[in-house]
């Protein structure tokens, strides 16, 4: 058997990814720090040259490496988007790592060494590589959760992650022998062969299905396997948490659809029952509990819980629907939520106090006075995380209700609808107190933005991508339709 | 012949490992945990399975053990007397173990004849074959993508491990 060297083209995305991180972590000790921001720029410019190599692999599926890699459009949907979320992390966290006087060349290396793992989540077709991937994404996460050393919150959320994203990894791995023991095969379309025309009456395999949701539901964050999500978010340094709620959010989702559809498609029925309780719980507890947190990066945390449970009800309806308008609407809710949410974060790391993090909601006091720009967008990626139009959070809402619909389940778009009614209030006090409350001492010692050239990039970005996906969500609708019809 | 060398690993398998627990000084307990873990990779070696017997010496007495040793030695435990009041939930422990050696002796007979037999008509030609050799080409033709990832992993994690425990971290490299 011969090296297969045409393979090595098609993942030359993640190969230049991890090859842009090695430079990135060897160079890192013998620049002066004056020219460590070249480090900040070959990690974007690698990502811009991976979009291009991405965008260009948008065609008919094919297999690499014995089948056990994927490259496909529901790949590619997936890892344009990662590429995205991990330049606007990039640029974030060039201004916030200033303002925290943490200079870690290492950092960059890790978030492209985070990305790759995601890579290779989202485009594996065999059940050990996702393994490896998203262990590669979660170790990276792990250290980087801890970089903030002199705040102990920080290496507290760094062994939280790492003890229950460890504990989780072993339920996800334990769910993968029993799957390989029932089908005899971790490549997802040998095992969907394998299990055609059965029901979860084999209690291997039920027993396999089962960890492998709850495997999945530790790195998804979903209700119950959710009590690591607060704890992480509030102590990692907040770009590191922006990028865990959004790009690790992504590709858990990537690679649990694939999981889902490709391997376990034969079992749809079964799994949707599960989801459906998953989806419920998720709904209530997150949109409840957020409503009582006083910190934003908590509330943002309880918010990006609820959030998974929307998506939850796109996966729930592509369970019972023939067609893949609901897959479809799962891939657009995340595209969206993206925007929205790390726009949140981004906003939420530059408020400074005292040269500290001002992560109290109550810090937002009277911004409107102070930074009526930043005051307004913050406005606009709250009023999307309500899901109001005329922005990208209602049209991501929209879709999914509307597969929930169709998949005959008026009665769970409803329960949705009220909990996301519910969730305004939380979203709409952070608007409320930047804009209708006197801030009570009017001295410089009030939290403010710390405006830079990055952040600026990061705030446009994701405010346009809010504002004109609302209004013309055409494109991300088309994407993501595409996307899902390579899944088998 | 082989029933010999059975003997032998077996009988030092079950003496060092008595002496693991049974030993006061702990530096002593994991020597013997050490003679223990090259008595089982003997036995493997019994079984064909010689890349199994290279690992566990590799791997467990040498990179584990020293582990161990370095843990003891820096805690600086010279006789420690908290784990020898244990013997009742060690008691606990052992009746289900006890009698699950007696059902796998007494019932097990036939399944053990049916192990040995699926493992000599082996999909890849046997135990006869060169096992090192197979796992080997395996490794580094079908599974070469994940195997390639699972070295980032390690590189990962070990990079990770340096900067999160190296000292002074942030004095040395403030502007």
């Amino acid at each position: 058997m011969t090296f297969p060297v045409g393979d090595l083209f098609l993942i030359l995305p993640e190969l230049l990814v991890i090859t842009a991180a090695c430079i990135v972590l060897v160079l890192d000790p013998v620049l002066r720090p004056s020219d460590k921001d070249g480090l900040v720029w070959l990690s974007l410019g690698t990502l811009a040259i991976c979009m291009g190599l991405t965008a260009s692999q948008m065609r008919a599926p094919v297999e690499a490496f014995n089948g056990l890699v994927i490259i496909d459009m529901y790949g590619a949907f997936w890892k344009l988007l990662l590429y995205f979320v991990t330049g606007l992390t990039i640029l974030l966290s060039h201004s916030y790592l200033k303002e925290e006087r943490l200079y870690f060349g290492e950092y960059y290396g890790f978030v492209l060494l985070a990305l790759a793992g995601m890579m290779v989540m989202v485009s594996a077709a065999d059940l050990l590589t996702i393994y490896l991937g998203s262990e590669l994404m979660s170790l990276a996460l792990y250290v980087m959760a801890g970089l903030k050393r002199s705040e102990p919150r920080s290496l507290e959320a760094s062994a939280k992650y790492f003890v229950l994203g460890a504990f989780s990894s072993g339920i996800l791995l334990y769910g993968i022998s029993l799957l390989y023991g029932a089908t005899g095969s971790t490549r997802l379309p040998a095992i969907a062969t394998a299990i055609a025309g059965q029901s979860l009456d084999d209690p291997l395999l039920l027993f396999a299905t089962i960890l492998l949701a709850v495997g999945f539901g530790f790195k998804l964050a979903v209700v119950p396997f959710h009590m690591w999500t607060p704890d992480v978010y509030e102590g990692a340094p907040t770009s590191v948490t922006a990028f865990m709620a959004v790009a690790s959010k992504a590709a858990s989702f990537g690679a649990f659809l694939r999981v889902f559809i490709e391997g376990l498609g034969g079992l749809k029925a079964n799994w949707s029952a599960i989801f459906l309780l998953i989806c419920l719980a998720t709904l209530v507890l997150g949109n409840v509990v957020a409503l009582v947190q006083t910190n934003i990066k908590r509330m943002l945390a309880y918010s990006s819980i609820a959030h998974a449970g929307y998506a939850l009800i796109g996966v729930v309806a592509a369970g019972r629907l023939e067609n893949s308008s609901g897959l479809a609407s799962v891939l657009l809710y995340l595209a969206l939520y993206t925007f929205m949410t790390f726009g949140a974060f981004a906003v939420a790391a530059m408020l400074r106090k005292d040269g500290m993090e001002g992560d109290e909601i109550e810090d937002f006091t009277g911004l409107s006075k102070r930074h009526p720009v930043a005051a307004l967008l913050m406005l606009i990626f709250m009023v999307s995380l309500a899901g109001i139009p005329p922005t990208a959070g209602f049209i991501g809402k929209f879709y999914v209700f509307m597969s929930a619909v169709e998949a005959g389940m008026p009665w769970l778009a409803v329960i949705a609808l009220i909990f996301a009614a519910v969730s305004a209030y939380y979203y709409l006090r952070v608007v409320m107190v930047m804009y209708m409350r006197e801030p009570s001492d009017a001295t410089d010692r009030a939290p403010q933005l710390v405006m830079s050239p990055a952040f600026s990039i990061v705030l446009a970005c994701t405010a346009a991508g809010v504002v004109i996906f609302g209004i013309y969500p055409n494109p991300v609708v088309q994407l993501a339709m595409q996307a899902v019809s390579t899944l088998r | 012949m082989s029933l010999v060398f059975f003997g032998y690993f077996g009988g030092m398998v079950a003496i060092t490992s008595m002496l693991v627990v049974a030993l006061r000084n702990p530096v002593y307990s994991a020597l013997s945990l050490l003679v223990m873990l090259f008595h089982v990779a003997g036995l493997f070696v019994i079984l064909h399975a010689e890349f199994l017997a290279a690992v566990q010496v590799i791997v467990y007495a040498g990179a584990i053990l020293v582990l161990y040793l370095f843990v003891v030695m820096l805690l600086n435990v010279k006789e420690d007397d908290r784990y020898h009041s244990q013997w009742r939930i060690a008691a606990v422990v052992c009746v289900p173990l006890v009698i699950e050696s007696i059902v796998l002796l007494s019932g097990g007979a036939g399944s053990t004849g049916h192990d040995s037999r699926s493992l000599e008509s082996g999909p890849h030609g046997g135990i006869a074959a060169d096992n090192t050799l197979a796992i080997g080409k395996t490794l580094f033709t079908t599974y070469l993508f994940p195997f390639e990832v699972a070295s980032l992993v390690l590189l990962v994690a070990m990079i990770g491990a340096i900067v999160l425990a190296k000292r002074d971290f942030s004095e040395s490299r403030e502007l």
